[in-house]
């Protein structure tokens, strides 16, 4: 399966280098827009010391942490969220008949390195705020642990989103919400949203483990909302459970996945 | 007239999408809204809004979304200039530019009732927006937001016969999709931006897709001058369109032909 996946994504890298010009000015394009969200944060502590109790070091950790993650979800399995468009011109029978998982084909679909702008990104401003908060290594190694599990929560995110179009063909939008509205709301700390919103990302999806939950482990800091200690170390297994729930979500998918017909 | 109503019935095929679309806007309106409460709250009457304008700007501008077009596209002149139709459409008795603004126009009247109403009454209902007692400020704003459409429809246009000169626009396309993102408004509102970055932005024809048309509805700008600034622009990016239609007319490359 692997092996597959890398031989795909290598066919969609050779074909989209054939436009180089505008492939350079995407991989540009997106790092300048995910950029614009620094910007935002910039500009706004431009006007303040802190946000919801976190100063720009650790709002730019939280940003860069969860950004890491979600890139790397999105280049590997981001390109699920085309299911739809797939569907509807038909050519998901296509992938269904040949001789490779369709979840793999669906994932190299148009693999592009347009994607790294963000990745890159991410990785930059994660190296920039990580020496100004000075952690020390007993707190420091949840850093690697939280992008992991935040890297398989957003897959498995996007892969629920895609299990959801097998329902809503018309309306692939609705999984933005939870794709890419979570990555706007683990940039900034969960303190600032209301406590209702927060229980429910915690508890329902689970997208505070992504960042929030182990940066309080990182940046040592008590829960606003007083939830337990151990909901820190929680993120692997937030994690698991996801992936399991996307897994059967996406079989079930399949299963009941009829042709368009026309 | 005509156009503009077959574009208000062809996008309504699209009820599902926008009714997504109008879904993912209200989502993110509540996520933006409490980030600009937690800004507003530590600093009050920052750039002359309170607390229930800063709401009020964040739902509007995901509002805007839709009609506005604020991630780019909603023309098909880019994907007929790369399948050659275009060929056709330039030797048509109408004109090109003005056969697209109708149908946009149409576009946009549909995507209001789908996607801007349903985000903003949330907002009402979840968070308490400002709402003007006066009716003249709502003949302006909606004076303000037709101007932006046209506004935007100018600019996109202009993105999307680039096609004819570049063939494959998704580059410009992303590049256009950065500047109306960022300087519109959508981000952050600009008047937050500091100093000569908040003056350029606010001279910018994309601050007239979100941040005029929001601050003639919360009352924060002398209304003639916001009109006066938003129709130059609409003339300006329509004179610029008209001009490159005709060059494109001698340019046009249909491919595979």
């Amino acid at each position: 399966m692997v092996r597959t996946y890398l031989l795909l994504a290598w066919t969609w890298l050779r074909a989209s280098a054939q436009y180089p010009g505008p492939l350079i000015m995407m991989v540009i394009g997106s790092f300048i827009v995910s950029g614009l969200d620094v910007a935002a944060i910039w500009v706004i502590f431009e006007h303040v010391g802190s946000l919801g109790g976190f100063d720009l070091a650790e709002v730019m950790f939280l940003y860069g942490a969860a950004g890491l993650s979600f890139a790397l979800s999105d280049i590997l399995f981001g390109n699920v969220e085309r299911l739809s468009q797939h569907i509807k011109a038909g050519t998901f029978d296509t992938m269904l008949i040949r001789p490779a998982g369709a979840f793999v084909q669906m994932a190299t679909d148009r693999f592009s390195v347009q994607r790294l702008g963000r990745l890159a990104q991410a990785a930059v401003v994660l190296a920039i705020a990580l020496p100004q908060l000075g952690l020390p290594a007993g707190r420091a190694w949840m850093i690697p642990v939280m992008i992991l599990c935040g890297t398989v929560i957003f897959a498995s995110i996007f892969t629920l989103g895609g299990a959801m179009q097998f329902l809503l063909t018309d309306a692939p939008e609705v999984a933005n919400a939870f794709t890419y509205g979570g990555s706007a709301l683990t940039q900034y700390p969960l303190s600032v949203y209301g406590n209702e919103l927060v229980k429910g990302v915690t508890f329902i999806v689970p997208l505070a483990f992504v960042n929030w939950q182990p940066a309080l482990f990182v940046l040592d800091r008590p829960d606003p909302l007083g939830l337990p200690y151990w909901l820190r170390f929680a993120a692997p297994l937030a994690a698991v459970v996801l992936s399991v729930a996307a897994a059967l979500a996406w079989r079930a998918g399949i299963r009941r996945y009829r042709s368009t017909g026309s | 007239m005509r156009i503009a109503a077959y574009g208000f019935r062809r996008h309504s095929t699209y009820r599902a999408a926008a009714i997504a679309g109008a879904f993912t806007n209200t989502v993110f309106g509540i996520l933006r809204a409490y980030v600009l409460i937690a800004l507003w709250e530590a600093r009050p009457g920052l750039a002359g809004y309170d607390i229930a304008d800063a709401v009020t700007f964040c739902f509007l501008s995901q509002a805007f979304i839709g009609p506005m077009q604020v991630f780019g596209g909603g023309l098909e002149i880019s994907e007929r200039v790369r399948t050659g139709d275009v060929a056709i459409d330039l030797i048509r008795p109408a004109s090109l530019q003005m056969w697209s603004l109708a149908d946009d126009l149409g576009r946009a009247a549909y995507l209001f009732l789908l996607r801007s109403l349903p985000p903003t009454i949330v907002g009402a209902a979840l968070f308490g927006l400002v709402v003007p007692i006066d009716p003249a400020t709502w003949a302006f704003f909606l004076a303000s937001f037709v101007l932006g459409v046209i506004v935007s429809f100018g600019w996109r246009y202009l993105i999307a016969l680039s096609a004819c000169w570049i063939i494959d626009d998704r580059g410009v396309q992303s590049l256009s999709l950065v500047m109306t993102f960022f300087f519109s408004g959508m981000v952050l509102p600009l008047n937050l931006f500091p100093g000569r970055l908040g003056t350029v932005a606010a001279a910018l024809p994309w601050s007239a897709m979100v941040q005029v048309p929001a601050d003639v509805y919360l009352g924060k700008r002398d209304v003639l001058e916001a009109l006066g600034f938003q129709s130059a622009w609409a003339v300006a990016l329509l004179l610029l369109g008209a001009l490159v239609t005709r060059s494109a007319r001698r340019k046009v490359v249909v491919q595979g032909g």
